[in-house]
């Protein structure tokens, strides 16, 4: 590559970059910022005031926000782990076993992924209420579970075929049943797989908003986006902007945390070595 | 350690196509027996029915005298390398041989005793730490026999092990299983394609073609009484070469002169019109190079050298002859069938290597009578095949064999 041409691919990326992470500056900016300094115009805030940190942390919106970052963390934590472990049992079963039906299953899958939320929502309003299980964390987590299963499944039967047959087929002759081959072998063979697939469905349930806003009505499951929309400013006529940016950075903070945490393990390449290559 | 017999093994998939078909065959106790063949000639398959990860169509195998076809693969106390290797990435050298042991619960002292009397044996000892990825191919193979070794199996079972090695690396391993079965006398199942694999290594070797055995025989007797065509073409190398022939009399009429046969063979091939004489190259030879006894025994021909190569040891040149079509088809198949692919008729032959015979001239060859065998083109048939005299070959194999594993057995009991 010449120089002229590295220049100019470092010139795109820069842009890329600026074009990707200027809405997330604003953001942070705008949390940032003192209610009175909102609408002057300047993109930095003229001083740096921690005001709507302090409202949605312990001031008045404190008991809006502190139980819906609790519920949060709890159902898509419980959403994720659940998602995970059913997807590595029907993804190991899509990889290496030949059944009747297997196609339907993964295209069945894709359908569920891609099924608009907003026409089931109202039945499942319906039918959460007559069963009780309207504004309660199990009334999110199976919900949560049809958007992150599919994917799940997806990923990480992607993840299972790259594995080679023959080590489970070596552990079946080393004496292993073929739940000791799975869980010696293959699962730790998989874990960038599984991690992969972890973050992902984590995300897919932590973004959710109109399961939140439309299945709960307390803060007794409320998770975080849908408490975000219930902000009010001080009167009708103030805008909440500024706590509802500080929130947004709160809830962002996880996920940038989750993701530097475990791009470590989400490395491909574990089965180096494995075979001859 | 434990015999194995196979009786009508059958595999059939789920289109109807044998992949084996009708395989009976019989391994004796510390044998070891080489499956051979080119490639989709149904030998991995057959192997990997007998550890148990492919079901058997129909048929039974019997492994230390028990029925074991609805047994899985961990019940049939059976150690296998794999053409890969199929090491555990995630785990080291150590836990990689251990794991057998682990799995069947032994005590971790005895696991360590194990796993660095193994690890002695195939020199891996100061590897133990590492993972599989940071070794080269020849210590990743070392650590699958290591898996292997380590518990006391039945038999081990080799799926092309060293087809991933590079030549020189593969002869060193290919010694040191050999040395490695014979210390250990365990039977073993060695699946190839690699001729001298199944040459050096083994005491009996199984040639399959098509999922059907062709013959069961010691190396010798494979090589010196071929049963058909297709035996007589995949074993040695370079390949044994086919002429058309036509009897005539106690003489067959060929592109190389008339070759004389003995009273015997002359009656076997009577009655027939085209047939197809098989030379092995080393039956040639540079005529002015053949001593004054020698000469009777065979006969004298003059060609013309297409192409000689010289490698120090040993000098080959080719002849081109003609062929009448049919024969030529014939040729043209079976060298499909054996994975290889001949483009024209042409005999190799094998020279001293200080023959002054050079490419592009006429020379005089001389060519030994006395071991060429007769095929039949139609039916692959071997015509001269002289029964006695190969069965002879395998006795005395087999006897080697007992002998030996009697030597190690009786060191073993010795010592302890």
């Amino acid at each position: 590559m010449s120089r002229r041409e590295k220049t100019w691919w470092w010139v795109g990326g820069a842009l890329i970059v600026v074009y990707c992470l200027f809405p997330i500056a604003w953001i942070v900016s705008l949390s940032l910022k003192a209610p009175s300094d909102l609408n002057t115009g300047g993109f930095l805030p003229s001083a740096v005031s921690w005001e709507n940190y302090q409202l949605i942390l312990t001031g008045g919106a404190s008991d809006l926000f502190l139980p819906a970052l609790r519920n949060s963390f709890g159902i898509c934590l419980i959403a994720t782990a659940i998602s995970c472990l059913l997807a590595m049992f029907a993804a190991y079963a899509i990889a290496r076993l030949d059944f009747p039906g297997k196609r339907l299953i993964l295209s069945t899958a894709l359908i569920v992924a891609i099924f608009p939320i907003i026409s089931i929502v109202t039945p499942l309003f319906n039918l959460w209420r007559n069963i009780g299980l309207y504004d309660t964390w199990p009334g999110l987590i199976i919900p949560y579970l049809s958007l992150t299963l599919p994917i799940s499944i997806w990923t990480m039967s992607a993840f299972f075929r790259e594995i080679p047959w023959e080590m489970e087929q070596a552990a079946q002759v080393d004496g292993a049943t073929t739940w000791q081959a799975f869980r010696k072998v293959i699962v730790p063979l998989a874990t960038p797989g599984v991690f992969t697939t972890a973050i992902i469905a984590f995300f897919i349930a932590w973004n959710d908003f109109l399961y939140g806003i439309s299945l709960t009505s307390t803060s007794a499951a409320r998770p975080v986006p849908a408490a975000i929309g219930l902000f009010s400013g001080e009167s009708q006529f103030v805008e909440p902007t500024g706590a509802i940016a500080a929130a947004a950075v709160i809830v962002t903070i996880p996920v940038v945390l989750l993701v530097l945490l475990f791009q470590r393990r989400i490395v491909a390449g574990l089965t180096n070595g494995a075979v001859k290559g | 350690m434990a015999s194995i017999e196979m009786r009508n093994i059958v595999k059939q998939y789920g289109d109807g196509f044998p992949a084996v078909n009708d395989v009976s065959l019989d391994i004796a106790d510390g044998e070891f027996m080489i499956l051979v063949g080119p490639s989709g000639c149904g030998k991995s398959t057959l192997l990997r029915m007998i550890v148990g990860l492919e079901d058997i169509t129909s048929g039974d195998m019997v492994i230390g005298g028990k029925r074991v076809n609805d047994l899985a693969p961990r019940d049939r106390n059976l150690s296998m390398v794999f053409q890969n290797y199929a090491l555990y990435p995630h785990m080291t050298v150590f836990e990689n041989i251990a794991f057998p042991l682990r799995l069947s619960k032994m005590p971790d002292d005895e696991v360590r005793r194990r796993v660095t009397e193994a690890s002695d044996v195939l020199e891996l000892k100061e590897h133990l730490d590492r993972k599989p990825a940071n070794l080269s191919g020849g210590q990743r193979q070392r650590v699958a026999m290591g898996r292997a070794i380590v518990r006391q199996a039945e038999a081990f079972l080799f799926d092309e092990p060293l087809s991933n090695l590079d030549a020189k690396l593969r002869g060193q391993m290919r010694t040191e299983i050999s040395r490695l079965q014979r210390r250990l006398g365990i039977t073993t199942v060695y699946v190839t394609h690699d001729q001298t694999e199944a040459m050096t290594l083994g005491d009996r070797v199984c040639v399959l073609r098509k999922g059907k055995i062709q013959q069961v025989a010691s190396p010798r007797e494979l090589y010196e009484q071929p049963v058909n065509l297709f035996v007589a073409g995949f074993i040695g190398s370079p390949p044994m070469n086919f002429l058309p022939a036509t009897p005539r009399g106690d003489r067959l009429e060929t592109p190389f002169g008339d070759i004389a046969l003995d009273q015997k063979r002359a009656a076997a091939v009577a009655g027939h019109e085209l047939l197809l004489v098989g030379i092995r190259p080393e039956y040639f030879e540079d005529a002015s190079l053949v001593d004054e006894a020698k000469r009777p025994v065979g006969s004298i021909f003059k060609a013309r050298v297409d192409v000689t190569e010289w490698l120090g040891d040993s000098q080959f040149a080719y002849i081109p002859y003609e062929a009448p079509e049919s024969i030529q088809q014939h040729l043209r198949e079976l060298s499909r069938e054996l994975d290889s692919e001949e483009l024209r008729t042409q005999a190799i032959v094998s020279i001293d290597a200080t023959s002054r015979i050079r490419e592009g001239r006429e020379a005089e060859f001389w060519l030994d009578s006395r071991k060429v065998h007769v095929f039949d083109p139609e039916t692959g048939e071997n015509l001269t095949r002289d029964p006695e005299a190969g069965a002879e070959l395998t006795r005395m194999a087999t006897q080697d064999r007992v002998e030996q594993l009697e030597e190690v057995r009786g060191a073993s009991v010795g010592a302890a």
